[in-house]
């Protein structure tokens, strides 16, 4: 499974939408992540990718899109 | 440490609905329910002030212990709303109350100021025997309507806790307080303008950090959350709330709520649910109660009390 798969089934496991965001979309104007599930998003990205974020880096525009997360978890694991 | 020994509270009358806030912030009544748990907030009439909110609750905490303001060796007042920057209401407080040489000490601190009163009340109950903590907020008068996610979710009232050296309702056992002001911007109220919120950034770390205190705190102890009876909570979103008790996989009727009557009054909003749910309480504490807060600094903590 490529990243930006691993992400959206974390998105979808913690929005209600139903069709997949374009990779430079914002999440947030488009309604798929809000102020309670944005959390929920952060832990379920530690868990499928088996990283710690840290609070340090709980700056919500570090995951407003799909690129900008990806592009989060690969200076992660870097 | 010391003892929680009674709880006391006001709100202001004046009851404003949803629809009156969506009147004045463009956003739908049922949308502002459905995203803060919200029903009403309590506001203060113009010529009522921080401090009278304060006395009221702090007689109200006075009466239920049975005791008076000269039985008391400090008063700590925390606001974050306060009309001047000095002096702090604790001085008018404390006056008003009759005291004229008592230490009275301000805790400027927004939503988790009352926390941090009542543990620094635990430690500090042994040198001065009875310490009130009093909070109060008039929050109605911080908010912009041009902000409606921060308008919505705001009321005003005070809420006291009289902490004790040797008796009470609860042993406080324990407490952790912390602080990260690298998002110190994030909740602010600057000097001359309207209270600025990232609730994006206030709600991804609360959420994270409050279960996390908890659960240090009750691992300390190895006590499981399942058996703390209640959790007093600073009431800032109901929705908060539950996402606090799914982390902590404990029921969310075990976390006292009244956010729906009240809003979010910062730092006031936990003493206020503690004597509301303490007034409901007619028979002695069985099991643990834990207090715990998240707010502006950031600042957050939590409070372990056993009977």
């Amino acid at each position: 499974m490529s990243k930006q798969a691993g992400i959206l089934k974390v998105i979808h496991a913690v929005s209600d939408i139903t069709t997949d965001p374009a990779p430079d979309e914002s999440l947030f104007d488009s309604g798929a992540l809000d102020s309670f599930t944005l959390p929920d998003l952060v832990t379920g990205l530690e868990q499928e990718f088996g990283v710690s974020i840290p609070d340090s880096d709980l700056v919500p525009e570090r995951f407003d899109t799909l690129n900008k997360i990806e592009a989060y978890l690969d200076k992660r694991a870097s | 440490m010391a003892y929680l020994r009674s709880f006391g509270c006001s709100v202001p009358p004046a009851r404003v609905g949803n629809d009156a806030l969506a009147a004045r912030t463009g956003r739908e009544a049922a949308l502002i329910e459905k995203t803060t748990g919200i029903l009403e907030r309590r506001y203060a009439a113009a010529d009522v002030s921080v401090v009278d909110l304060a006395v009221d609750a702090a007689n109200e905490c006075l009466r239920n212990a049975g005791i008076t303001a000269q039985d008391l060796g400090l008063l700590l007042v925390s606001s974050g709303s306060m009309e001047r920057a000095f002096p702090g209401p604790a001085s008018s407080v404390a006056a008003r109350l009759g005291l004229t040489g008592t230490p009275a000490i301000d805790l400027p601190i927004a939503s988790a100021g009352s926390l941090i009163g009542v543990a620094l009340a635990a430690d500090l109950a042994e040198r001065y025997g009875n310490v009130l903590v009093v909070a109060s907020e008039i929050m109605s008068r911080r908010i912009s309507d041009a902000d409606a996610d921060t308008a919505i979710l705001f009321g005003d009232g005070a809420g006291a806790c009289l902490v004790s050296r040797d008796s009470g309702i609860a042993r406080i056992t324990d407490y952790a307080l912390y602080t990260d002001g690298n998002s110190a911007e994030a909740l602010q109220l600057p000097f001359g303008g309207a209270l600025q919120m990232k609730g994006l950034d206030v709600i991804m770390h609360a959420s994270r950090k409050v279960p996390r205190a908890i659960a240090g705190l009750l691992e300390k102890y190895s006590m499981p959350a399942g058996d703390v009876g209640v959790y007093l909570m600073h009431q800032a979103n109901a929705n908060l709330l539950r996402k606090i008790a799914a982390a902590l996989k404990v029921p969310d009727n075990r976390f006292f709520s009244n956010i729906e009557h009240y809003g979010n009054t910062s730092s006031a909003s936990l003493l206020i649910a503690a004597a509301e749910w303490w007034s409901t309480c007619s028979k002695p504490l069985t099991t643990p109660i834990v207090m715990a807060a998240f707010g502006a600094g950031f600042q957050w903590g939590a409070l372990l009390a056993q009977p």
